[in-house]
């Protein structure tokens, strides 16, 4: 079981979260322009790093808040959180 | 129908057949003259075709491509040993009652090749059609399997709706109503059932070998080489640069990585999912039971051990482990479900990397480097598909062109939106 350091409620349990997928993923912005490949790639092309992931976590029993963080998928290790609109911080092997 | 597996003929290629006279002949003579399954080739400068992963996708696919493409000098190549992934890492389950045209198609190949494999390897894989009953425990549920079951007959696939005490009847140990979520019925394959996963890799590599086919363990690779053309030309490998004109991959949860080597990037997500064995015991579980609502399946392996499934953690990794509250959950569904198991003492736990990909469903077939094929998104049932993926995917690399089985399973689907929505039939939460 992970443990997990909301942004705005500290450290948690992982069955308190709920993944949210792969990070600062954009939908187009005007989807009418790009062709079907572009929307392929948005919705379903996805990076699957082995190595340092930048990924979505809601603290859905918690504050209900969508945050960001960076994880090892090689060892499940964070290395650290962030809130949304932030820019990821310089990956580093203490947990945050 | 399915024709006649091509089979091995075990004595013309050096291999030791296994018989019954061949066992009891070596029982008297302390089992000293047995050979090794297999060679431990060095690694030649250059092949005909390269299969990347030695599990039961990469090294079936090898063997079809000697036994029935006539393409002998292929080499398998495999990180770590074989059948050290997935293949060795799953729950044995084999079953083919999916709801789509294109899934029954593909799973129903495999499940009709199950049923000749030991005598088509000259290897017993221990194919087992127990039957395989999934469980119904809401309403939701009961609506969803029995569309399944209508979808399956018409399709010509096994499957079948039974009552809570059909299904009772056909496992005595389950607990159909004092359970917080009752038995409201099931669906029954009974030609679905298990097979011995290790044996299905053995086999498949020890007739491929016979055959001629480089089997190179410890051998990861690096690189993915094209010529000026932009044509596969070969792989760097932890053990060497070899060529190759023809690259598939199976390398099930490390796709994403081998294949952005070559510059391809694939709609999948890696994530773990686990699986645990119980002590073993006298024979008392007759069947395959899967419940995907409160999660669990459960079958007994010959050994006695019952073998319990888990569901995926809720986060990618590659770290072949996962949450113990998963398996927890998992175990609270068995307790649930067979009271009788509730003192029993679990042996080991292990996770395995699963390729999930949006629709549920396979991508098998070219990519858009020429010469490059891909086997992945097999995601959590991937081994009931093996002796059927490995078919048609040494079909595919050998004629350039997808066998009409995975023709729909192509990485293009999603583009186009062909999409093949299994994820009700997946029966693992995703």
């Amino acid at each position: 079981m992970l443990l997990i350091n909301c942004p705005y409620c500290g450290e948690r349990p992982e069955p308190e979260f709920v993944y949210g997928g792969q990070a600062h993923i954009a939908r187009p912005a005007q989807p009418a322009e790009v062709d079907t490949q572009h929307w392929a790639d948005y919705l379903y092309r996805r990076d699957n790093v082995r190595g340092v992931h930048a990924e979505r976590w809601r603290h859905a029993h918690g504050c209900g808040r969508f945050f960001n963080a960076l994880r090892d998928t090689t060892t499940d290790q964070f290395l650290g959180t962030y809130k949304v609109g932030e820019t990821p911080p310089a990956p580093s092997k203490e947990r945050a | 129908m399915m024709r006649p597996q091509s089979r091995v003929p075990a004595k013309k290629y050096g291999m030791q057949p296994f018989s019954a006279l061949s066992l009891i002949l070596r029982g008297l003579t302390g089992q000293k003259s047995w050979q090794p399954q297999w060679r431990s080739p060095e690694p030649k400068k250059s092949y005909d075709a390269i299969i990347i992963g030695g599990g039961g996708h990469g090294l079936g696919a090898a063997f079809y491509l000697a036994s029935e493409h006539g393409l002998s000098n292929v080499a398998v190549l495999e990180k770590g040993w074989i059948g050290g992934g997935n293949t060795g890492r799953n729950t044995t389950i084999i079953r083919s009652n999916y709801l789509f045209d294109e899934s029954a198609a593909l799973y129903n190949h495999a499940l009709e090749m199950w049923s000749d494999l030991s005598h088509a390897l000259n290897y017993n894989v221990m194919f087992s059609p127990r039957g395989v009953m999934m469980l119904a425990h809401t309403v939701h549920d009961m609506q969803v399997f029995k569309r399944h079951v209508y979808a399956n007959r018409a399709a010509g696939v096994d499957n079948a709706w039974l009552t809570p005490e059909e299904a009772r009847a056909f496992c005595p140990p389950l607990n159909i109503g004092d359970i917080r979520y009752p038995v409201l019925g099931a669906a029954l394959q009974r030609r679905g059932g298990t097979a011995r996963h290790d044996a299905v890799a053995w086999g498949y590599a020890r007739a491929a070998d016979a055959l001629g086919v480089d089997i190179l363990e410890n051998c990861e690779v690096t690189g993915i080489l094209k010529d000026t053309g932009g044509h596969v030309a070969g792989v760097e490998t932890t053990r060497g640069t070899i060529h190759a004109p023809r690259i598939g991959v199976a390398a099930a949860g490390n796709t994403s990585v081998v294949m952005k080597l070559a510059g391809v990037d694939l709609p999948l997500e890696s994530y773990p999912l686990q699986a645990l064995v119980s002590e073993p015991i006298k024979p008392c579980f007759p069947c395959v039971v899967m419940s995907n609502t409160i999660h669990a399946y459960i079958s007994q392996s010959d050994k006695g051990e019952l073998v319990i499934g888990a569901g995926t953690d809720a986060y990618t990794s590659y770290t072949q482990r996962g949450g113990l509250h998963i398996t927890s959950h998992a175990l609270e569904a068995i307790c649930e479900l067979f009271p009788m198991f509730r003192r029993l003492k679990m042996l080991r736990s292990w996770g395995g990397i699963v390729d999930v990909t949006p629709d549920r469903s396979p991508i098998i077939g070219k990519t858009p480097v020429p010469g490059l094929y891909v086997n992945c998104g097999w995601g959590t049932g991937g081994f009931k598909a093996t002796p059927g993926s490995a078919h048609v995917f040494a079909w595919t690399i050998a004629r350039d062109e997808p066998h009409p089985i995975n023709a729909p399973f192509t990485l293009e689907r999603f583009r186009d939106g062909n999409l093949i929505d299994e994820a009700a039939a997946a029966a693992v939460a995703h």
